[in-house]
């Protein structure tokens, strides 16, 4: 395969609240790799959103922190990273898109103003360069009457125009990885659609890897070549778009794809997985869906599943994919102190 | 932005308005005559009721109060009954005093105030934070009174630093231009002066500053966390832009509305609230005017006084209005 920009090993980013210590991300490794498109699915409060912040090194802290494990950036590890060897990667080589277009960009400062921050950040031009490159890059991601935008504020702008002028933002310098949190959820469906291609489109024409962080499965069909399924802060399963989709190995898995509603079956009742994902704690022992999954027996119970390679990069975090010859990663719990 | 303005003045007459009837009824609130208040007790009742009729008092309300407005309007604000000159020419060096003593405050109040406040928020629970909180708490509740003797005592009569009272020194007085003594010395070019008005102004500024100085702190500071915590300031930072940036354009500006209202209403209520220190420091502002106006029952100037103190008032609102829809492009009327 081409490659490896990215490679996530084994992360572990904890919270340290009054309640005590939650491992948010617990054991994380993702790969990804130039101009690809992974999406990472899972319900909320799965760690989707951390493991992304921890790429970005933006986790709030207090009370977040990156306990152990790396995130290697084309082989710099940017948990070891300066500051300012950070701020050097932000929104230059890697760069990030939020859930929330509305909320996501300054009331105060107009459109230009906030293309060009991020323009002047990294390139050493002068202002009028940076403005031409502003409308330049807003007339790439679609955005009418370009010119004008420039000088309108954010609340001038509608859910879908603003998620452009973030894409915008994020693409202003070539980035390599563009993480994309939850870009469409809060935006209505032909919208979503609109963005998805473009998000498609750039990644085509610039060759930028996405990371898309989505719970929906329909994004995922649309526009990743490859999946990771996350669960209460683990990977539960890994594989290319197409294999998760038609045959999902993990439970998890198998129930969120039985969640999405068929149009030749709209007369029967919506599938839902019972239960909601337990709230991550130190020292969880056995599988952490087992209370939600209608396979479980009294392994899950008393051993942590590994992530077992089923074949190429298909990995499940299963027993029922247990074959001993496979292990790819022991689960690291037991390593970890309490 | 010049519609915003047109309304936002607009709306000003109903307010003036409702200043002027308050400030005109006052008279007609004392207990008895203001004829027989003007006059003292021994007055006979001709004398009264020539003074009636020469003041227009046996006219109907509606009628004063039509000749109150003209006045007004034409800058007549009345005869003091203790100088029996016009105080609209007699009040102006009073309110130059205020002003000048106000604006020092306010500059020290929001200087420090600010800047504590955002030292506090960006290293959140660090000994400075705790250290500024505290004396942000020790402040406000801090009787003025009591800081202003202290500072006397402390500042003027122990270390002699600062003059412990006044404006200027008495044994050498400036021609006064503008009644702003800082800038008349500047206009003189007299510096060695400017330094000398400057030093008056310390120990009073400080102690009519230090309760907004403190309020400021506490609301810069709790504004300032709030935001740093919102969605835009999380995508400043993804841009890679530093925690300078993120804080003083960003979050600063955005923390700076609700900040900008309590400097407005603070403002406001040191222009009224300087009695006591004018007081303590004989700095002659229009509050001492109206206290010694009050002493000697002068009912014309105390209306004057407190008409011109609500106008002053009125406007700084006005400022801070037109300032917020500088700051935020997203405020209609």
């Amino acid at each position: 395969m081409s490659e490896e920009i990215l490679n996530i090993n084994e992360l572990h980013t904890h919270f340290f609240t009054d309640n005590g210590e939650i491992p948010a991300v617990d054991g994380v490794s993702i790969s990804v790799n130039k101009g690809e498109v992974v999406g990472i699915v899972g319900e909320s409060g799965c760690g989707k959103s951390v493991t992304s912040l921890s790429i970005m090194q933006l986790v709030p802290s207090p009370p977040g922190k990156i306990v152990s494990g790396s995130i290697e950036f084309k082989g710099e590890n940017l948990v070891r990273s300066s500051k300012k060897r950070m701020k050097q990667i932000r929104g230059n080589e890697i760069s990030m898109i939020f859930q929330e277009p509305m909320t996501s960009l300054d009331p105060l400062f107009t459109i230009g103003n906030q293309l060009r921050e991020a323009i002047r950040l990294h390139q050493n031009v002068s202002k009028k360069e940076a403005i031409r490159k502003s409308i330049e890059m807003l007339k790439l991601v679609g955005i009418p009457r370009a010119e004008e935008v420039i000088d309108e504020y954010p609340h001038q702008l509608s859910g879908g125009m603003r998620q452009r002028v973030m894409i915008a933002i994020a693409m202003a310098c070539d980035p390599e990885i563009l993480i994309a949190d939850e870009p469409t959820t809060a935006l209505d469906v032909t919208i979503q659609a609109q963005i998805l291609d473009l998000m498609k489109r750039l990644n085509e024409e610039k060759e930028t890897a996405i990371v898309l962080i989505t719970h929906d499965l329909g994004v995922v069909a649309e526009i990743c070549d490859r999946v990771v399924v996350m669960y209460a802060g683990q990977v539960v399963e890994e594989g290319t778009t197409r294999e998760i989709l038609k045959d999902p190995q993990h439970p998890y898995s198998k129930g969120l794809i039985r969640s999405l509603p068929k149009i030749h079956e709209r007369d029967q009742k919506l599938y839902s997985i019972p239960g909601t994902v337990p709230k991550p704690k130190m020292g969880m022992v056995g599988c952490r869906f087992k209370d939600r999954c209608e396979f479980a027996y009294d392994r899950c119970f008393e051993e942590n599943p590994a992530l077992y390679s089923i074949e190429g990069n298909r990995r499940s975090r299963c027993f029922l994919s247990d074959d001993p010859e496979k292990v790819v990663t022991e689960n690291a719990e037991a390593n970890i102190g309490s | 932005m010049f519609a915003y303005t047109t309304r936002r003045l607009l709306m000003l007459i109903p307010v003036l308005i409702g200043m002027t009837l308050i400030t005109f009824s006052i008279v007609h609130l004392i207990p008895g005559n203001p004829a027989q208040v003007i006059l003292g007790e021994t007055a006979t009742a001709t004398a009264i009721e020539d003074l009636e009729e020469s003041m227009g008092l046996n006219e109907p309300y509606f009628v004063q109060y039509s000749i109150y407005i003209t006045d007004l309007l034409q800058g007549d604000l009345g005869t003091s009954l203790r100088s029996k000159t016009a105080i609209s020419t007699e009040i102006w060096p009073y309110v130059a005093a205020t002003f000048e003593l106000t604006i020092f405050a306010m500059l020290f109040a929001v200087i420090v105030g600010v800047n504590a406040g955002i030292i506090s928020a960006w290293k959140q629970n660090s000994w400075f934070d705790f250290l500024a909180m505290l004396f942000a708490l020790i402040g406000v509740s801090m009787p003025v009174f009591w800081l202003a003797l202290m500072e006397q005592w402390v500042f003027a009569q122990q270390l002699d630093w600062f003059p412990s009272s006044g404006r200027q020194n008495n044994r050498d007085p400036m021609q006064p231009i503008t009644h702003f003594y800082v800038l008349d010395s500047l206009i003189h070019l007299d510096f060695a002066r400017t330094i000398t008005n400057l030093k008056h102004l310390v120990l009073p500024s400080i102690a009519l500053g230090t309760i907004p100085m403190a309020i400021i702190a506490r609301m810069t500071r709790s504004s300032m966390l709030e935001v740093m915590k919102s969605d835009y300031i999380r995508t400043v930072r993804a841009k890679g832009s530093g925690q300078f940036l993120v804080i003083y354009k960003h979050a600063l500006k955005n923390a700076l509305i609700p900040v900008l209202t309590v400097i407005g209403l603070q403002t406001g209520v040191l222009l009224g609230g300087a009695i006591l220190t004018e007081t303590i420091f004989s700095w002659p502002g229009i509050g001492r005017y109206v206290y010694e106006a009050i002493n000697y029952r002068d009912y014309p100037v105390i209306q004057s006084g407190i008409l011109v103190i609500a106008f002053i008032f009125v406007m700084i609102n006005l400022i801070v209005d037109l300032l917020y829809k500088y700051i935020d492009p997203r405020i209609k009327y």
